[in-house]
């Protein structure tokens, strides 16, 4: 029974971009959840959504993986980039952009300039 | 079980002497905190938010984490 860990590990792996969250992409059924999904549904990004109340193992697991206590979790090529706050920050910052482009995943750069408008 | 905002200011305070912390949500489980501090020079957010709920321990995290989510700013003295 391959554990949570590894299983964690092969799926930031199989995608560039995976957001482990409460609910779906499609109906995320926590607030801090929907403002990331949200942001990067509105950014046309690319990503696999983990549904961790679908997974009571996971949704320890991830905590212990990544040394963070909350949910919502986004990875970028393997990589932990932070939780709703600090994904809404570099939203708002324009260092999500940069992250993206560098790690080539593809999104709609005006929608991120509206958001950023919008919350000007 | 809410969680009084005093009782996270004075967790964050202990672990960080020098630091401006301010606290607020009345009803106790949605909660925003902003913490300025200068042990969070020359790290990223992850590592600085890290430092606070490291602090936070046991009152965030686990099924009866009391503190479902608290909106964290960190910053570093200018």
């Amino acid at each position: 029974m391959t554990d949570a860990k590894s299983r964690i590990d092969e799926t930031i792996k199989a995608s560039p971009v995976v957001l482990y969250m409460k609910g779906t992409k499609e109906m995320p059924q926590c607030g801090f959840s929907s403002k990331v999904a949200g942001v990067l549904n509105y950014m046309g990004v690319d990503y696999t959504d983990v549904n961790v109340l679908a997974d009571e193992e996971i949704r320890q697991g991830i905590k212990d993986y990544s040394d963070w206590p909350t949910i919502p979790q986004l990875y970028v090529k393997g990589e932990f980039v932070g939780g709703c706050d600090i994904i809404t920050e570099m939203t708002l910052s324009g260092e999500l952009d940069t992250m993206l482009e560098e790690n080539g995943v593809a999104y709609d750069k005006e929608a991120a300039e509206r958001i950023r408008e919008a919350n000007a | 079980m809410p969680v009084n905002p005093n009782d996270i200011k004075d967790l964050i305070q202990t672990a960080f002497p020098g630091a401006t912390v301010t606290v607020n949500g009345a009803d106790g489980v949605h909660l925003s905190a902003e913490v300025i501090a200068e042990e969070f020079r020359g790290k990223n957010r992850v590592q600085q938010q890290r430092m606070v709920y490291a602090a936070l321990k046991g009152l965030m995290d686990g099924p009866d984490g009391a503190l479902h989510a608290l909106a964290l700013t960190t910053k570093i003295p200018d």
